[in-house]
């Protein structure tokens, strides 16, 4: 459908995107910014802990560790100093306790992977009866906060990187994962997905969920999946609408009602819509094949895939190869 | 893409707004709805090209370290075990079965010449089809069995009576009677076929003690880190270590609580239950008759019901339940007046056969007019085969009702009378506990395919709340079939015959009420 659409069109889109935000790359948590996340509040409250307006639901995060500056690239952490691992491990008992705060992202995280699952199972052309599909696959999980979704991806047998801009994350993430040898094979870092690119890192599979609503430019940060994609490689991105249900349950309801985050949280101009985004991700050279959404029945407690994509959804595309286009391409 | 989307697009674009968020792009396709892998499917084999990956698992493996460790080699335990072991996305899990009972060395058929044990289930079709799906039922075929058709119930007052026949809901049979040494060989013998060496994954002893990861247990503690404590230690730190007899330590990531209504694992994991004893005990043996039983009998007495229930041949299990004291007497008695007794019990004793009465007459009359008769309405009250001699030792047990307040815990699943024990009367123990062990199969493979840590509270509540509702559902009917019956007061005594007049009369509620003992509805009255 989007061939159809006049270049001339396009194009303004397009641009009326960039204009609002001329740095490329990825812009993590602005302050005060914190998540429109209907149901997944916490998540944000977390990966955002840099704000001083959203303190995060764990302990008092302890005195800021030494982190290699941000715009030095990266800060693996595969060596730990005992201290601070002690002092995060404190957090993640809040980031990874399933009955804690952060139990609506553990409800919805299964319904998350299995779409994850089957789009790169078909992709990739992988058993889907392997207890281990994503075996030989790279993968990289941009913004992946507690690692709540790079450990199962390690299960499922893929060889995950996992970013994220907070370093406070990152080692909860790591300390974690160091529990499981299934798990502790994740490379995680503190960096950007603009600084890999720099680096010309490139994956298989490049994930990013609930993140694009964050950024600052979102074309200059799907442009950076789309560098971080192997050509015909996979990039799945997940995020909420700009709708009416979701201004409902993700402003009204989560700000106003419920109280359960602060009044002014959320930007309802920063959400992105469904089309917008297979129009974004279109000039970033990923052709988008599929779409779902996630619905929540509070009856039953839990999530599941559905047509609806009014709320929160989810996209996975293929990274074109050839070379970027304003023009409209033929694509199947 | 579709024509609606660009349709919806051009709508928008010719608007001169961008983005209205109203449109919606459809799913190009919809596979990743996928069900999970049925049993079935995995049953039938899917080759797979990750063998070659667990064997390197397999190599650099810990021996003393499981994913799940399985308490209890049980009916139930052994159906999980041979559940997961048969399909593709949890066979690659390393199994534990804990349990010193030396059947578990068993490695053939047991012959169908000898005396049938009296230890006995009535399995439901719905635990049929599942000892089908996971490939068991072949070896269940080879062994003695006793399917029946018929059932007949009734009770001592002589008010009223009802049978019920499989052709009622369409079906051969209602259910079958199997001992419980041949499920457990049965069990055995398919996971020795998948596993090639299941030495490997008994482990004949007692478990001693068992451990769970502290609160902490998530990440290694500040303690752990600065005392220098080696990777290995840290995430063992993060399962649960058992203890043992023979010296031995384990340590899983799941343990699976299949040790019985007094379970050791349910106690230490300090999970309470709910529940009290019922005046009664049952006894159990096997009789003989001059002529083959192809019906199952119960008959409700003032003291407990009696059940006759045929296990092939010429052989049939008695199930009776009475007064402690009652029991003591039945258990010590000469065989010839045991079998007097049984006889007695079954036939003219306590009160008289069933016979066509006023209300029969009308409740023919009013049911024949909405003509929903069920086919056996007209089938007569029968006497059953009387018994000529018991052929086994007679066991007394003390019966209970149970439930457990959660059934599972952080890397912790309560499965079988570990987690519900229920009144023997309809014999529906042993099929609640064969639903368990399906369901948590299931969910295991559900949380393998995405990824998840299996000892997980969030997956394991899943089990919980797929199993909690059904268990708590039998045990509640049943628990009100035996407070029923254990009156003896007139008023009473009319209403339950008139309610016995009503099932075998309404044949809708016939119908729900046969389906819900064959394992296949939720509920007997609203489905």
């Amino acid at each position: 459908m989007l061939r159809r659409i006049p270049p001339c069109l396009r194009q303004s889109i397009l641009t009326s995107f960039s204009a609002s935000a001329p740095h490329c790359g990825v812009h993590l948590p602005e302050p005060g910014l914190s998540p429109p996340h209907a149901l997944l509040q916490q998540w944000r409250l977390c990966s955002s802990a840099a704000s001083p307006d959203s303190p995060p639901p764990s302990p008092p995060p302890p005195s800021p560790p030494k982190v290699p500056p941000l715009t030095g690239g990266r800060s693996t952490v595969s060596s730990l100093n005992p201290s601070e691992v002690a002092k995060f491990a404190a957090i993640a008992e809040t980031w990874w306790d399933s009955e804690g705060p952060f139990k609506p992202l553990h409800l919805m995280n299964p319904t998350r992977l299995s779409f994850i699952r089957s789009t790169l199972c078909r992709h990739f052309r992988k058993d889907p009866f392997s207890s281990k599909p994503l075996e030989g696959l790279k993968v990289i999980d941009v913004g992946c906060g507690g690692g709540i979704l790079s450990e199962p991806l390690a299960r499922m047998g893929a060889t995950v990187t996992a970013i994220d801009a907070v370093d406070k994350n990152i080692k909860i993430a790591s300390v974690h994962a160091a529990s499981d040898p299934s798990t502790a094979s994740i490379e995680y870092c503190c960096t950007t997905a603009e600084d890999l690119v720099k680096e010309n890192k490139q994956f298989d599979a490049v994930i990013s969920l609930e993140v694009i609503e964050h950024v600052a430019d979102p074309l200059g940060f799907c442009e950076s999946l789309s560098a971080l994609t192997v050509p015909n490689g996979a990039t799945v991105i997940s995020t909420i609408n700009r709708s009416m249900r979701a201004y409902a349950t993700a402003i009204v309801a989560a700000e106003y009602i419920l109280n359960w985050l602060p009044k002014g949280t959320h930007h309802w101009s920063k959400l992105v819509t469904p089309e917008e985004l297979v129009l974004i991700l279109e000039r970033a050279s990923i052709s988008v094949q599929e779409m779902a959404g996630f619905v929540y029945n509070p009856l039953r407690g839990e999530w599941s895939l559905s047509d609806d994509i009014s709320v929160n959804y989810i996209a996975y595309g293929i990274k074109k190869v050839e070379t970027p286009s304003v023009e409209p391409q033929s694509h199947v | 893409m579709t024509p609606a989307c660009a349709s919806a697009f051009s709508t928008l674009l010719s608007r001169g707004r961008c983005f209205p968020a109203a449109s919606r792009i459809r799913p190009l396709v919809r596979a990743f709805c996928d069900a999970p892998p049925r049993l079935q499917d995995a049953a039938a084999g899917v080759a797979s090209s990750q063998d070659h990956a667990e064997k390197a698992d397999d190599v650099k493996a810990r021996p003393d370290e499981l994913d799940i460790a399985i308490v209890g080699g049980g009916m139930v335990g052994l159906a999980v075990a041979c559940a997961l072991s048969i399909m593709p996305l949890t066979k690659h899990l390393r199994v534990g079965i804990i349990d010193s009972n030396p059947a578990l060395k068993s490695r053939n058929y047991l012959k169908k010449d000898g005396t049938p044990d009296s230890r006995v289930s009535t399995i439901t079709p719905a635990t049929i089809s599942f000892f089908k799906d996971i490939g068991a039922w072949e070896h269940v075929q080879q062994q003695r069995h006793a399917f029946f058709g018929k059932m007949q119930v009734w009770d001592y007052t002589g008010l009223g009576y009802t049978r019920y026949n499989a052709r009622d809901v369409g079906k051969e049979y209602l259910g079958c009677v199997v001992e419980n040494k041949v499920l457990c060989n049965s069990l055995l013998l398919r996971l020795q076929e998948e596993q090639g060496d299941i030495e490997k994954m008994i482990y004949p002893t007692r478990l001693m003690s068992l451990s769970f990861p502290s609160k902490s247990r998530q990440s290694p503690t500040s303690e752990a880190v600065s005392s220098g404590q080696t990777s290995e230690e840290s995430h063992r730190s993060n399962l649960v270590k058992l203890d043992l007899s023979d010296g031995h330590t384990l340590y899983s990531k799941l343990v699976v609580g299949a040790d019985g209504s007094k379970s050791n694992v349910r106690q230490t994991a300090g999970i309470k239950t709910t529940g009290w004893n019922y005046p009664q005990n049952a006894i159990i043996c096997t009789v003989e008759h001059s002529t083959e039983n192809d019906c199952a009998w119960q008959r409700f007495l003032s003291s407990g019901p009696i059940a006759l229930l045929p296990i092939g041949d010429n052989f049939s299990n008695i199930v009776w339940t009475m007064s402690p004291e009652d029991s003591l007497r039945h258990k010590s008695m000469s065989p010839e007046d045991f079998v007097k007794s049984v006889n007695h019990a079954l036939d003219f004793g306590y009160g008289s056969h069933p016979h066509t009465s006023r209300l029969d007459y009308y409740m023919e009359k009013l049911f024949s007019d909405i003509g929903s008769t069920a086919a056996s309405t007209k089938e007569c009250f029968e006497v059953p085969p009387k018994a000529v001699g018991v052929i086994s030792e007679r066991m007394a047990f003390p019966l209970s009702l149970k439930h457990s307040h959660d059934y599972v815990s952080k890397r912790l699943a309560l499965v079988g009378d570990a987690a519900h024990t229920v009144h023997p009367l309809a014999g529906q123990g042993v099929n609640l506990g064969f639903g368990d062990a399906a369901a948590l199969a299931k969910i295991i493979a559900d949380g393998v395919s995405v990824g998840a840590d299996i000892g997980d509270i969030t997956l394991l509540k899943r089990y919980e709340k797929d199993r909690k509702a059904a268990n708590v559902a039998m045990a509640a009917v049943l628990d009100g079939f035996q407070k029923m019956y254990s009156v003896d007061f007139g008023p009473l005594n009319v209403l339950r015959a008139a309610a016995f007049h009503g099932a075998q009369y309404i044949s809708p509620l016939k119908k729900n009420i046969i389906s819900y003992a064959m394992g296949d509805t939720k509920w007997p009255l609203f489905s």
